[in-house]
């Protein structure tokens, strides 16, 4: 196979959670959430959030990848993080190994400056957890057992009942 | 690059329909949305210009039951299909895992629809991608139209290698829920697999 399939781990996920949780708390942020570079949500932490997340974080990765395109056109290699401002609030993005982006709502409880330096600690953690995680998919195919014939046919049977005209 | 996460037991699949402006790709998308009952689709995102023509991609979040404590969903994106804004296809197709290309059935379009066809197999080679590897299907959009060039023709001309086909006046749903159910199948057995 070419593609590069890629999986979340329970252990993963938890260091992942944790590495945002301490950044919420330390930045004094509203809101922070991890997406993968198609836009698929791999973990949030904050409040509840009253728009649809699902829509915002595909955004956010088209966000990211139009910018990188617009990197490139200019000369640049990438541009790793950017920066949305808003009259309430505002928006941080940071690019970490592997295409994810690290995305960090926050209003005027606290600054830029301080979103920025807490953002850049926590990309360096996120980094290694990423980086350790791709290097753990190449042994541990074995988990994968979850997706197996019965599986697929089960979902193939869901979908037959969702399209059904 | 369908992401499987073992801790939210989710399993996330990209799926992304192609094909020459005016096609019918967005129709498609809009018949999905309104046709499927809330509890299973997200939001419909367009960003459109204000000539309803897609600007940079349409965005529909799709979730299956739960099947062994995995929930599976499927995204489906559109490309803007006017030559012009190829930047924007490009990067809509990163991490795709299946490929709907909506060909426009009547004889005005044809070479509007080999044009795309040529765009996609290029702009798959950027990423290393080709139609080989990815769960593909080709829906012969507007069979109502006057013009309309027959299927088998277009299968000779568009389709050599017979990748698998369908029918449809999207405007009326024909042959919209078809091509989903196909390319969702063809990318799940890709994850099997893979």
């Amino acid at each position: 196979m070419v593609r590069a399939e890629w999986a979340i781990f329970e252990e993963d996920y938890w260091a992942i959670n944790n590495v945002l949780e301490d950044l919420l708390k330390s930045s004094r942020s509203g809101f922070v959430m991890l997406i993968d570079r198609t836009g698929q949500l791999i973990s949030q932490c904050g409040p509840d959030v009253e728009f649809d997340l699902t829509s915002f974080a595909s955004l956010c990765a088209a966000d990211f990848e139009a910018n990188y395109q617009l990197a490139k056109l200019i000369g640049e290699k990438d541009f790793s993080t950017l920066f949305h401002q808003g009259a309430q609030d505002s928006m941080y993005l940071g690019k970490i190994a592997k295409g994810v982006v690290l995305v960090v709502l926050f209003n005027k409880s606290t600054t830029l400056g301080l979103v920025r330096l807490r953002v850049k600690r926590a990309m360096e953690e996120l980094d290694g957890i990423i980086e350790a995680l791709y290097e753990k998919l190449e042994y541990r195919n074995e988990e994968y057992d979850a997706i197996d014939e019965s599986f697929t046919l089960e979902v193939e049977a869901e979908i037959d009942s969702l399209f059904a005209d | 690059m369908s992401l499987i996460n073992y801790s939210s037991r989710e399993i996330n699949c990209k799926v992304v329909y192609y094909g020459p402006g005016l096609g019918g790709k967005t129709t498609n998308i809009q018949y999905v949305y309104e046709k499927l009952a809330p509890e299973t689709k997200g939001k419909l995102v367009t960003l459109a210009t204000e000539m309803d023509r897609t600007l940079f991609f349409d965005f529909l979040p799709l979730e299956l039951g739960e099947v062994k404590g995995f929930k599976t969903r499927f995204h489906l994106y559109t490309v803007p299909g006017q030559v012009y804004y190829n930047a924007s296809r490009k990067l809509i197709l990163r991490g795709v895992d299946g490929i709907v290309f909506v060909a426009d059935s009547s004889e005005a379009r044809f070479d509007a629809n080999i044009e795309a066809l040529y765009n996609l197999h290029d702009n798959l080679k950027e990423y290393d991608l080709s139609l080989d590897e990815i769960p593909f299907v080709i829906q012969w959009n507007k069979r109502d139209m006057p013009d309309a060039i027959p299927v088998d023709e277009l299968n000779e001309e568009l389709n050599p290698e017979g990748y698998e086909n369908f029918e449809a006046v999207a405007v009326n749903g024909v042959g919209v829920f078809d091509t989903l159910k196909c390319v969702a199948k063809q990318v799940l057995r890709q994850l099997q697999t893979a």
